[in-house]
């Protein structure tokens, strides 16, 4: 591929826009806060990419699965950069990111209140409030209850409504 | 990626101290994942099992780091599968064995509260590579933390079944905390240099949350006596061995096999 053909930097966040993550598929990786970068390098695209939680297990199947995606674009030349400070935190997931999780059952984790998780627990310990308010992805309730801290993935404790009765996820703040 | 010079100038104490973190974390993972599909309820088997996930994730972070500071080539794997037991530098709390699930919570909830504290020292580390490191495995162990914290309390503070098991859990696996804060002249090379918090300095604030949590949990905090140690400098328990066999089997038997 000649110098002067290479796909700009927009247009590669453009595709990666389009690659899904693979355990909740209606978000994109890039919704999703974890491309950090993209850049060429000569004739060769670094893609940096930092990990949600240490050992989430999708983090190989997301490298792979941009691979894809890039190398079916045309992307000759490809090489992919951990990043690990600044740590990745659910408040860099987008706006529109949030809404699709929500619409797909998921309660989107509280805006901005993933700075330090520990200090918000403790603060909510000492207040009497035991969890910030989730509201119900089905019907809006915000009458619902923690199940377990930790659910099918890591990144998701599990929740129950009160009002309609259903189980649900919550992408907890980290 | 350079090595940070280290007072010893060779890197061989900064090695020492990310292979006590990895296997910290390494062995303590190994265990819980012992209870998948053991657990008294699905939640709690879910639990353990992220908790677990967490911890080998990080175990692939300080263990990557440790092999990069070594210099000879080895990789995380290499370290974990293909050291013997006098070759790891876990604690020796970590290799007690699950025991009762109110045990396995003990143990996690007297680690836990320890991790936090020392992470949350590290991550302003001289090393920045370490300090990144954890930055990130303070925010998940910030979540174990709670979560053990919570269930110490529930179970303590329980009916007079759970009340008993969770104090002799305690009374058992006290002896086995003192080592966490003993240092050695590694330590004390790697504190001077601003690279580690000194094990001794970290009592204080680990002190404050395990009492605080143990009253809240109505149990009686045992008294400061013997400590058992040896872990750190890779004297292991009868338990050690038993764990390696099982966590290693794969990579002894077929040598060099990949997934």
């Amino acid at each position: 591929m000649a110098t002067a053909t290479l796909p700009s930097t927009a247009e590669i966040w453009h595709w990666l826009d389009e690659v899904p993550d693979p355990e909740i598929p209606v978000i994109s990786v890039v919704d999703l806060g974890i491309i950090r970068a993209v850049r060429w390098e000569g004739e060769t695209l670094v893609v940096t990419v930092t990990p949600t939680y240490s050992g989430c297990p999708a983090t190989a199947v997301i490298n792979l699965d941009i691979e894809q995606t890039l190398r079916e674009k045309g992307v000759a030349k490809l090489r992919f950069e951990r990043r690990l400070s600044p740590a990745w935190t659910t408040d860099w997931i987008s706006a529109e990111g949030r809404e699709k999780l929500r619409r797909y059952g998921i309660a989107p984790p509280v805006d901005g209140a993933a700075s330090d998780a520990m200090l918000r627990q403790r603060s909510a310990r000492l207040s009497g409030r035991s969890d910030p308010i989730i509201a119900c992805p089905q019907c809006g309730s915000t009458k619902t209850e923690k199940i377990s801290q930790f659910g099918s993935t890591p990144c998701k404790a599990s929740y129950r409504c009160t009002d309609c009765l259903e189980p649900f996820d919550y992408f907890k703040c980290i | 990626m350079s090595v940070t010079p280290t007072p010893s100038g060779d890197g061989t104490v900064l090695f020492e101290f990310l292979q006590r973190m990895g296997d910290n974390a390494l062995i303590l993972g190994h265990r819980l994942s012992e209870w998948c599909g053991h657990a008294p309820a699905l939640e709690e088997d879910i639990a353990l099992a992220n908790t677990a996930l967490d911890l080998i994730g990080q175990t692939q972070l300080w263990l990557g780091l440790a092999g990069e500071v070594e210099g000879k080539g080895r990789t995380a794997d290499n370290l974990a599968y293909l050291r013997d037991a006098t070759e790891f530098r876990n604690v020796l709390l970590v290799e007690r064995p699950n025991g009762d699930f109110g045990k396995t919570l003990m143990r996690q909830f007297l680690f836990d509260a320890w991790h936090l504290v020392i992470l949350q020292a590290l991550r302003s580390a001289a090393d920045k590579r370490i300090a990144d490191i954890a930055e990130k495995a303070a925010k998940e162990v910030a979540y174990h933390l709670d979560r053990s914290r919570d269930l110490i309390v529930r179970l303590g503070d329980g009916t007079a079944e759970s009340h008993r098991r969770m104090q002799e859990a305690l009374d058992e696996l006290w002896p086995y905390t003192g080592e966490l804060f003993i240092g050695d002249t590694g330590d004390a090379e790697l504190a001077a240099a601003g690279i580690i918090p000194a094990p001794e300095s970290l009592k204080g604030a680990w002190d404050d949350v395990v009492g605080e949590t143990l009253a809240e949990a109505t149990l009686k905090k045992p008294a400061d006596g013997y400590m058992h140690k040896g872990g750190k400098r890779g004297v292991h328990t009868e338990h050690m061995g038993f764990i390696l066999a099982e966590m290693q089997f794969l990579q002894r038997a077929y040598p060099c096999a990949t997934w």
